[in-house]
């Protein structure tokens, strides 16, 4: 099965054009600020570097970090409001409360709260209030709001309310996009929220960008589907993400984590992806990136995703070197996508990790001429540095305590030496530099289960089996590899209020997608 | 004597929820609430114990009900303040002082929120040194201290006056009124002089909150193992580091219970745990054998962060590592362990202390 997959950094736009399981060609340019023209250029790259028939091409896999960065830099984002129902319980913290202000002055800081939402058990805690509700949406609509993120006390357990305001929203004001929590989050109401809001937030963007990417996917000849990846590592269709663009989130390093994987062929390692400003760190168990466990603040907003597990540490090809009272110092600062330009390689006047690695002979590029008059005690101090803190980070990254695999990724890679403190064995898999694009094409597919089940006592476990089975089968049906699938996730929520001991239980199965042609 | 500002709400809260032993509530909805009310009222006074003058009039004030609730269901903020002037009013007398019942990450903060809005100054202690599910389960009650007059608040503005014969009596009559405001009220209960808390509670339990969430927080950024400093602080041991692989949860009489189990990693390759819960940990097993139980603190961290993970927050798959630090003595007495004991939630294994 040929395929496509791309990711569009903040820096690289990567694409690689696959068929099963080997990568027939690799490209990289520069990341645009419409998206579209870098995945133009990568897409005319990948046919002069392999001449292949664009109706041959059976997917394109698309990762982008480009939903994250605009939350990051609070750029692009749709005038979003705000609006709970849980009066009079939870007014001590309105929505967007601990959000940065910088972010709620770009939305608008539009926070109502209504009357409304559940108990625990069930009960509504206020009846719901049209008039309330009403009067809410006109203030909404008077603030030049677009999108409106709706939320609910307990509506994973009932989302009547949710529903409702919907409905409103859809018949009154047909102009305005809604997100629902209940769609979008799991149990803790603040959490789910905030991720609710970013979702809503990021609608207009979501819509440009999804038309951008299949226009452009449409203009090259190519006429299959294009998926974009999410959080978990597994697809979404692109008209899912449209609607739900805050699933996307976190792909980045899901992508990088699961290409190095793919490219190594290692189960069990860490991955040290060193990009031109940043290296993350993360660790794959059993061939899966590792989650946070607790709540993590995307932007400065907390939210309940799930997401890998990364340390970033401001080591890359593009940072600054500099010599301060006899100690070398390597970033944090870097000239980013400008290394070309600003690098002494290059012609440029600023000394960079690069400049340093090729001084040491361990990469050749640009102009080496013009790095070799650099002091050999202060190449040899900088590439220790970042040697020791890279291994410091793998350090705090395993759990085992054994040294572990390190698998470097990334196009900064030649910064990491292969005699790593703590690593067994420091591999470089070929086509590592795309490893994200690479990430992107081998994208899981996945099965959820989530439905109301009757548990009977003592019957938990079968539940919860049959439960397990019908998602790993769900898994299967879309394309799952039997032998790769695995649970990633399980949720119960007692529903306290129905009879039977009814239960809302997700679970969530993941695998590999079966390639086809040699090693599927 | 000292003032606590806003600024340093978010390392009290985390080192309470430490304390919390899995309940307390969630200690980034309480930091949040304590922020607010900081930053609208100005900073607390936070007295030492031996400050206090004997004849003060100290009025305690905590929420009570199911954490897992609260994590959906958040205060409407006025419930705890409402609850204490409630007993104000009843026992006629001007309450010059406020103080924690419980550590936890948010019954620590719930006395700053009061004690921001009503200008009161806040003792630096609580009655238990930990959190515990009960309201009876207070050091004060072993010497006969009543827990009546009680008043209970909810967040519509209902308030209720309890007169019980006995703690037990306020706790199950609390309970159930508690479950119809929703599975969250603010209970204010145990008027003390200035004497008794000198006499009957844990002295400078602020300070420990604080200074576990401040080490914790420090470990973290330089790179020091933060649960290490944390077992450090409590003079506690590490029971095991896994995986959370299943775990059961009910909204039950009042409470959040439930079990955890977790497969080991690291060290503990190839073993398997197991948490009891009802709101706080109650019971911990390594392999089936009891390594910890009540009146001992079990806490559960974060592996990599050392964070706090509260009941409410344990899921499939979070990697943490459990902790076992001693009670304060005066729980492991024959009178002390009838109220708090494992045999008093069910447990028919003998009390084995830690450290």
């Amino acid at each position: 099965m040929m395929r496509i997959g791309i990711d569009v950094g903040g820096t690289n736009t990567d694409a690689v054009l696959m068929n099963g399981s080997s990568v027939l060609a690799a490209t990289k340019t520069h990341t645009t600020e419409d998206v579209t023209s870098g995945i133009v250029s990568a897409l005319r790259q990948l046919r002069e570097a392999a001449s292949f028939d664009p109706g041959d091409v059976a997917a394109v896999m698309i990762g982008t970090t480009h939903f994250i960065n605009a939350l990051v830099e609070g750029k692009n984002l749709t005038p979003t409001a705000a609006i709970r129902f849980g009066l009079p319980a939870t007014r001590a913290l309105p929505p967007l409360v601990d959000w940065p202000r910088r972010l709620v002055d770009v939305l608008g800081g539009h926070s109502y709260l209504c009357h409304g939402g559940h108990e625990y058990d069930g009960r509504q805690i206020s009846p719901f209030d049209e008039r309330e509700f009403r009067e809410v949406l006109d203030k909404v609509a008077d603030a030049g709001a677009r999108s409106i993120a709706v939320s609910s006390v307990f509506s994973p357990i009932n989302a009547e309310f949710e529903l409702r305001a919907a409905q409103i929203v859809d018949s009154e004001y047909p102009e305005l996009s809604v997100s629902l929590s209940h769609e979008i989050g799991r149990m803790g109401l603040l959490g789910r929220e905030n991720a609710t809001i970013i979702n809503a937030a990021l609608r207009d963007l979501a819509d440009h960008v999804t038309s951008g990417l299949s226009r452009t996917v449409a203009e090259a000849g190519i006429s299959a589907p294009v998926y974009l990846s999410q959080n978990d590592g597994t697809l979404m269709d692109i008209d899912y993400a449209r609607r739900y663009p805050v699933a996307t989130f976190a792909s980045g390093p899901t992508n990088s984590m699961r290409g190095a994987a793919f490219l190594s062929g290692e189960q069990d390692c860490a991955v040290v992806d060193v990009g031109g400003t940043t290296t993350d760190v993360g660790i794959l168990q059993s061939g899966f990136p590792r989650e946070a466990s607790t709540d993590v603040a995307v932007a400065g907003v907390q939210t309940n995703f799930r997401m890998p597990d990364v340390l970033s540490i401001g080591i890359g090809g593009g940072s600054l070197v500099r010599s301060l009272d006899g100690r070398v110092e390597v970033g944090p600062g870097s000239v980013g996508y400008a290394l070309t330009e600003r690098a002494l390689l290059f012609g440029g006047d600023t000394l960079t990790a690069t400049d340093v690695a090729a001084a040491a002979g361990l990469i050749q590029l640009g102009d080496n001429d013009r790095v070799a008059g650099l002091d050999p005690a202060m190449v040899r101090a900088s590439l220790e540095s970042i040697a020791t803190r890279t291994a410091e980070t793998v350090d705090r990254m395993r759990t085992s305590a054994e040294p572990v695999p390190v698998v470097v990724v990334g196009g900064g890679g030649f910064l990491v030496p292969d005699n790593l403190a703590g690593a067994s064995a420091v591999l470089r898999p070929e086509h590592g530099s795309v490893a994200n694009a690479i990430g992107a094409a081998i994208a899981q597919v996945g099965g959820e289960v989530d439905r109301v089940f009757s548990v009977d006592p003592g019957s938990r476990d079968s539940v919860l089996d049959a439960a397990r089975q019908e998602a790993t089968d769900r898994a299967i049906a879309a394309g799952a590899r039997p032998d790769s699938v695995s649970i990633v996730d399980i949720e119960e929520v007692p529903l306290a209020y129905l009879p039977g001991n009814a239960t809302r239980i997700r679970v969530k199965a993941v695998g590999n997608l079966a390639l086809g042609g040699n090693n599927a | 004597m000292r003032e606590i500002d806003e600024t340093q709400m978010s390392d009290i809260a985390r080192g309470a929820a430490v304390l919390g032993t899995g309940g307390g509530g969630d200690p980034y909805v309480g930091r949040l609430l304590a922020e607010q009310a900081l930053r609208q009222h100005g900073p607390v006074t936070l007295l030492d114990v031996d400050e206090l003058p004997d004849d003060a009039v100290v009025v305690p004030v905590a929420l009570m009900g199911a954490p897992t609730v609260m994590l959906e269901k958040m205060p409407a903020g006025d419930e705890a303040t409402n609850a204490l002037r409630a007993v104000e009013q009843l026992i006629g007398k001007r309450v010059t002082h406020t103080v924690s019942i419980e550590a936890g990450g948010l019954n620590s903060v719930t006395p700053f929120i009061a004690a921001a809005e009503l200008g009161l100054p806040l003792v630096d202690a609580d009655a238990m040194g930990r959190a515990f599910p009960e309201l009876q389960m207070v050091l004060p009650t072993l010497s006969g201290v009543h827990a009546s007059p009680m008043t209970m608040a909810d967040e519509r503005g209902n308030a209720i006056t309890l007169q019980t014969v006995d703690n037990a009596w306020a706790e199950r009559l609390a309970r159930a009124v508690a479950i119809e405001m929703g599975c969250t009220a603010a209970v204010s209960l145990y008027v003390l002089t200035g004497k008794q808390i000198k006499e009957l509670m844990v002295p400078g339990t602020i300070t420990l909150c604080e200074r576990l969430g401040t080490g914790i927080r420090e470990a973290r950024e330089q790179h020091r193992d933060p649960v290490a400093v944390a077992t450090e602080l409590l003079r506690g041991k590490k029971l095991f580091t896994g995986k959370i692989v299943d775990i059961q949860r009910r909204t039950e009489a009042g409470f959040a219970r439930g079990e955890a189990h977790l497969d080991g990693v690291g060290e503990y390759l190839g073993s398997r745990f197991e948490l009891a819960f009802q709101n706080e940990h109650l019971v911990a097993r390594r392999d089936g054998e009891v390594v910890a139980s009540v009146p001992d603190l079990i806490c559960v961290l974060d592996t990599d962060s050392g964070e706090p993970v509260t009941t409410e927050m344990l899921r499939y798959g979070v990697r943490v590592t459990v902790l076992a630090a001693p009670c304060d003595p005066r729980w492991r007495t024959d009178a002390a362990l009838e109220l708090v004991g494992p045999g008093y939630f069910g447990y028919h294994h003998e009390y084995m202390p830690i450290g």
